[in-house]
């Protein structure tokens, strides 16, 4: 069938110039989904004055950039994205688009998808291809792209693939897909498209101002974590995590109890619905270890856990456990690790 | 003049409390064991429409799509100032994923025909945020989403919104959607007067069968009626509705299970603490 040609489609979103991390992470995961079912994978670009960052999404995986470069595209709108988007889709018939789950992702995606009534997946954990059979009719459907993600509050894992309406859409969250190694010097396909709706199109939404909050906190690029959840207790114990962050040359994070209770800043939260990390070492403290908390850090290489309840389902994640207080551990740990690199 | 504002609000399994109690022995979810709550953002977005209210008049109308159970966070909102109250229930709407759903509130939206519709965020059972934008895109609403702090003036909306890197102050054209943050603010507390006022309101599927017409003409009078719709009263298409109108189709569920590796318990003593640290060292994972 004709769809089946279709090419994989990551959607390469980028502000003010700057390609976001996880347009490159969609192309790693792309370029799977593309040789299984050998097809082209393409970036879409959109903006203004962009064209210079195809380079970097050929050096990442893609075979072609689809970029549509126009004034009218310098900001993001929900608007003039979404009918440009949906103009790109019709014309060229991709069977597979993926979308970062950033604000603008989760913005832009489900407006796409509800114009175009196919189905959307939000926050997927894992993408892959595989068959389905529908359990009714007994239709079967091969190479659908499986969508996988945690629901109901990351208790369960679902797999969710839409066989009828196409194209099959869905959103992953940063961090979550590993960032592919470049090619340096790879080139690819550039390809200009016009966009025939913006000649017409009026916008409903002025932007008046944009403040950027700086971003003092990088979990994402942390080779070692040291995080605490609602057993640290209060704001000063959490003192001890940061002094523990500081001799390792680390970075503190929180579960959300910890956020919610006011121990460190939001934008230090790590899971479901914060961060997802995948440091060299990971440093649980006082985490007991929900399972909202587990999806964001579980694939850490290596992670430790301290919590004075043994029976706390962190500790069934972790390579190394010690079942103590905190308070009493920490100071320790950072009296081993001076000692250590006094030697 | 006042603004005619729609909230679409949700009742949702406390998906926070799956502790112990709500496991069930094959490790599976008992979702009636679990609290049915006011999804918490939809609590923000009835405030902001009520502060919205309370500016330049106008009424505030709550919507939500469920089984008539649902009726209870209606009243909820009923209690906290809303002025009327809708329960679209239909079985024919089962099964209907957030494509499908946006098209019938979308549907029951329209019937109202806002200048303003609040929406929270997402809802904690499925963290999609799709529901909301998507009933925008199907009512040609101006869709302003993450909403911080709003404004209406001159027959504008003038809102900050959170784009994740900081924020944007943007001023949208009316009828608008607005997606609902947290930082918008608390719902104000049920007032004592209006709670036991509308303790009795019913939507008709909560009354006995036998008497049920009479009963919901009465309530009628005394202003305690929840409206109630079904598929057919908002003109939905069927085939748009339901799992004939959900294109995503669930084709595996598998429970959690933690990984478990390799694991090394030490001693919180000075000695232990050393030593695994020393290994860490060993490994280059530190130093």
């Amino acid at each position: 069938m004709e769809r089946e040609k279709g090419e994989v489609w990551i959607f390469a979103e980028q502000e003010d110039g700057v390609l976001n991390d996880v347009a490159l992470e969609l192309l790693g995961k792309g370029r799977e989904l593309a040789d299984t079912l050998g097809v082209p994978l393409a970036a879409v670009l959109l903006g203004s004055g962009v064209e210079g960052l195809a380079a970097k999404l050929f050096e990442h995986g893609a075979d072609k950039v689809r970029l549509v470069d126009d004034p009218a595209l310098k900001n993001y709108q929900n608007r003039s994205y979404r009918e440009v988007m949906i103009e790109l889709i019709e014309e060229v018939k991709p069977q597979i688009c993926v979308y970062g789950a950033t604000s603008l992702g989760r913005d832009l995606a489900p407006s796409i998808a509800s114009a175009l009534r196919c189905g959307l997946t939000a926050d997927c954990t894992e993408l892959g291809i595989g068959s389905y059979t529908d359990p009714v009719t007994k239709e079967e459907f091969a190479n659908l792209l499986l969508q996988c993600r945690p629901a109901f509050g990351g208790n369960i894992i679902a797999t969710i693939v839409n066989p009828r309406n196409w194209p099959q859409m869905a959103t992953v969250r940063e961090g979550v897909m590993k960032l592919p190694d470049a090619t340096p010097g790879k080139t690819g396909e550039l390809v200009r498209h016009e966009a025939k709706c913006l000649a017409t199109l009026e916008l409903p939404v002025e932007v008046l101002e944009v403040v950027r909050a700086a971003k003092s906190v990088n979990l994402k690029g942390a080779r070692i974590i040291v995080a605490g959840g609602a057993g640290v207790g209060s704001a000063e114990n959490f003192k001890l995590l940061h002094e523990l962050a500081d001799v390792l040359g680390g970075t503190v994070g929180g579960t959300r109890a910890a956020v919610d209770l006011g121990y460190c800043e939001h934008e230090r939260q790590i899971g479901q619905t914060g961060v997802t990390v995948r440091p060299a070492l990971y440093i649980a403290c006082g985490i007991s270890g929900a399972i909202q908390h587990l999806a964001g850090m579980q694939e850490s290489q290596k992670i430790i856990a301290i919590n004075t309840d043994k029976e706390a389902p962190i500790f069934s994640v972790a390579h190394y456990g010690i079942v103590g207080d905190l308070n009493d551990v920490l100071p320790k740990m950072i009296k081993a690790i001076k000692a250590k690199a006094a030697v | 003049m006042g603004y005619n504002c729609v909230v679409c609000i949700k009742q949702v399994p406390d998906t926070g409390k799956v502790t112990g109690d709500a496991m069930k022995a094959d490790g599976t979810i008992n979702r009636a064991a679990l609290p049915a709550i006011f999804n918490p953002e939809d609590r923000n977005a009835l405030e902001a429409a009520l502060r919205v209210r309370d500016a330049h008049g106008g009424t505030v109308t709550v919507v939500t799509m469920g089984l008539p159970a649902a009726c209870a966070i209606l009243r909820e909102a009923l209690m906290c100032g809303a002025d009327k109250a809708y329960l679209v229930t239909d079985r024919r709407a089962a099964a209907s994923d957030t494509l499908a759903t946006s098209y019938i509130l979308s549907q029951a939206v329209k019937k109202l025909n806002p200048d303003l519709v609040f929406c929270g965020r997402q809802a904690i059972d499925g963290d999609t945020a799709q529901t909301g934008p998507q009933i925008a895109e199907k009512l040609g609403a101006t869709l302003v989403t993450y909403l911080e702090d709003l404004e209406i003036r001159d027959g504008f909306a003038y809102a900050t919104r959170n784009i994740g890197t900081g924020t944007e102050k943007v001023k949208a054209k009316l009828p608008a959607l607005f997606t609902v943050m947290e930082k918008c603010g608390e719902l104000r507390p049920e007032q004592v007067r209006l709670a036991m006022k509308y303790k009795k309101a019913r939507a008709p599927m909560e009354l006995a069968k036998e008497t049920a017409e009479a009963e919901y003409e009465a309530l009628k009078a005394k202003g305690l009626d929840i409206g109630q719709w079904n598929l057919d009263d908002i003109g939905c298409d069927l085939s748009r509705c339901g799992k004939a109108g959900s294109p995503t189709l669930v084709n595996k569920i598998v429970n959690v299970v933690l990984a478990g590796g390799e694991f090394q318990e030490f001693q919180p003593t000075d000695e232990d603490v050393a030593k695994l640290v020393g290994s860490l060292i060993a490994d280059h994972t530190i130093g």
